[in-house]
């Protein structure tokens, strides 16, 4: 089952399009992450899965084939918006309460045992609490409704290391727990290479990577080699080229068994590598071949 | 410490109910307790000074009421405090109160989630988002409408002594009657409707604007707009005018006379008169007829008012003048109330379905 499919998704605000042609199969029991620079359509794709915001062509559905917003849908999703919005006036409990009143399931057992753990006093004003205090309540009262997928915009970015370290810590329970599939949104690179499987790398309102984290880190390499050569070895397959004095490093799609060329050295990936790769070259994406890299300066020097 | 484990998942989503709507009922009063609590708070306020107001004004009317003779000075004097209670300066004040629900009861609802964010929480839980913004707008209306309409209830005590006053206070010199501003709408159905009108104003000014106190007062300006369109224009052409011929007696102060849609005076000749050149005409008559009493035109006008001067008016019937007029019968009020009640209520419905309709299908 696919948690989230997209088939030619695009959603536009007036003139602009903040996505477009999207298609997307998130498999489930994955944490999906979504990167990708400020106004790359993060946040409108979550919305667009999650019924906020209606497409303006394509489709896309959840949890199977529901229609993206629809009861059925709502009823299996839990979404945390950016900034984690509450009602600042509501107690933690009230918010419990009106959670459960809102919903057909509602584990309040567990909502009221994992704030007490949590220490957040269940009298105090949501509003009065620290900024991880209400990221640790938004997702309790998420994960108390016992989603089947839950979604996540920016969940950390407004989190201390700590805080950070425990919410991710959290997720990664209850996906362990009870099977959530988790699509996630973030900046923070060094967080992704710990909890992510599947990478969805965005830009410029268009899907650049979507893979399985393990694929994508095995049909990658970087070449390093002498940056005179660089032009010429950077073939088709390069996404990415950091020159500098001497060397090149390059990124390349290849399989490991790949022949390296003459007087070049192949290294395996890492994922935030990868990612920043494909975040410098707005152009790259896996299906299309990288015109700009065959010209004699690569971008990064431009850059 | 996040160890703690989440429950093995529930049965699969097969048979899916909706969350019932009674669970809305707790929400809905929880997020709007306050409002409600300030809108009772308010009205109980303002029905204390009106209570005070209209108790004083019920001995005065007693007290004029039992004055004999009715034409002496001493009872003319009973009759002037009995209507310095400021009736007509408390209807147009009280005016306000429906505009006043309308934008600090209607206007938050939407708004203040557009405009804070928590939209993103409300619309995305299990219960539905056309069904959310439901079951907020459809009790709350409820509420404020009862509240309203409670509220008229005293009003209409208050302003009792003014309809009962009849023979002894022919000479009653406020220029009101039952249908006129002030106090058509403040009586019957009109006043609860009018509130729910402005309650479902504040609703989609709230939806339509996302700024809590941009909606307000944009809340206050519409609600203004149409009650001087209603009062001005509409109320008068709910039911087609009677017509009535050299009907002077509309002129005399009497609090059941009809409302003048519009008078017309026409000659002998079959043409029309202005109003200047029938003041004129009547003026000239006037001092004719009278020649010490008034010289001034001003006098003459103010005179008319008095059923002494219906004399001259008589007079120029007799002569080859006509004055023909459209009125609203003063008997019209119930059905003019629930024609005005009715259209109230189906604006209401339309605005607050609108409302709905766009958070169903809003894009964020």
């Amino acid at each position: 089952m696919n948690v989230v499919e997209t088939r030619g998704l695009g959603k536009r605000y007036r003139s602009t399009w903040a996505l477009r042609e999207c298609t997307l199969a998130i498999p489930a029991g994955r944490v999906a992450a979504l990167v990708g620079p400020n106004g790359a359509g993060k946040t409108t794709l979550l919305n667009l899965a999650v019924g906020l915001a209606a497409p303006s062509e394509g489709e896309v559905t959840v949890l199977g084939g529901r229609p993206a917003g629809s009861p059925a849908a709502l009823d299996g999703i839990a979404f945390v918006a950016q900034d984690t919005p509450m009602y600042k006036n509501l107690s933690a409990a009230d918010m419990l309460h009106l959670t459960r009143n809102l919903n057909r399931r509602f584990d309040q057992h567990y909502a009221e045992a994992r704030l007490a753990d949590l220490g957040i006093p269940l009298k105090r004003k949501a509003g009065k609490l620290s900024g991880g205090q209400q990221a640790q309540l938004a997702l309790t009262l998420a994960l108390a409704r016992h989603p089947r997928l839950l979604l996540l915009d920016e969940p950390v970015a407004m989190l201390d290391p700590i805080a950070r370290h425990d919410f991710m810590a959290t997720v990664l329970t209850a996906m362990a727990d009870d099977g959530v599939s988790v699509l996630l949104s973030s900046h923070v690179l060094a967080e992704l290479e710990r909890v992510a499987d599947y990478l969805i790398v965005l830009s410029r309102g268009r899907v650049q990577v979507a893979g399985e984290v393990d694929d994508l880190l095995a049909s990658h390499r970087v070449l390093t080699g002498p940056a005179a050569e660089a032009a010429t070895c950077a073939g088709r397959r390069a996404v990415h080229l950091r020159r500098g004095e001497v060397q090149a490093h390059l990124l390349v799609r290849s399989a490991a068994d790949d022949p390296v060329p003459v007087g070049w050295e192949a290294h395996p990936v890492g994922l935030e590598e990868l990612v920043l790769a494909y975040l410098r070259e707005p152009g790259a994406s896996e299906p299309r071949e990288l015109a700009a890299l065959r010209k004699a300066e690569p971008s990064e020097v431009t850059k | 410490m996040t160890a703690l484990s989440v429950p093995a998942l529930p049965a699969e989503d097969a048979r899916l109910r909706p969350v019932p709507w009674r669970r809305m009922a707790w929400v809905t009063w929880r997020q709007h307790r306050i409002a409600l609590t300030g809108l009772v708070v308010f009205l109980g306020a303002v029905a204390v000074l009106i209570w005070t107001v209209g108790l004083r004004l019920r001995h005065s009317y007693a007290a004029a009421a039992a004055c004999h003779p009715a034409s002496s000075i001493a009872c003319s004097h009973l009759i002037s405090t009995f209507t310095v209670g400021g009736f007509l300066a408390n209807g147009y004040n009280l005016q306000a109160v429906p505009a006043v629900i309308g934008a600090f009861a209607g206007a938050p609802v939407l708004a203040r989630e557009l405009e804070t964010g928590t939209f993103r929480y409300a619309w995305t839980q299990g219960f539905g988002r056309w069904r959310w913004v439901l079951a907020k707008l459809v009790p709350l209306a409820v509420t404020v409408t009862a509240a309203a309409g409670a509220f008229s209830a005293l009003l209409s005590w208050y302003y009792q002594p003014l309809f009962l006053a009849r023979k002894p206070l022919t000479l009653f010199p406020i220029p009101s009657n039952s249908l006129a501003a002030g106090l058509f709408d403040l009586r019957g159905v009109a006043f609860a409707a009018w509130t729910l009108a402005a309650f479902a104003i504040g609703a989609l000014a709230g939806m339509l604007i996302r700024r809590v106190v941009i909606a307000m007062a944009a809340t206050l300006a519409a609600y203004a707009g149409l009650a001087f369109a209603a009062g001005l224009y509409l109320r008068l052409h709910y039911l087609p005018p009677a017509l009535a011929r050299n009907s002077f007696s509309f002129f005399v102060s009497d609090p059941s006379r009809p409302v003048v849609v519009v008078s017309q005076w026409w000659t002998k000749g079959g043409t029309t008169l202005s109003p200047s050149a029938m003041n004129q005409v009547i003026n000239s008559t006037f001092q004719r007829m009278m020649p010490a009493a008034h010289s001034s035109q001003e006098g003459a006008v103010a005179a008319l008012k008095q059923p002494t001067n219906l004399r001259v008016l008589h007079y120029l019937g007799q002569h080859g003048y006509t004055e023909w007029t459209r009125y609203q019968p003063a008997g019209r009020f119930w059905p003019l109330q629930w024609i005005e009640g009715g259209w109230l209520l189906a604006l209401s419905v339309l605005l607050i379905g609108a409302v709905v309709w766009l958070v169903r299908r809003r894009a964020a």
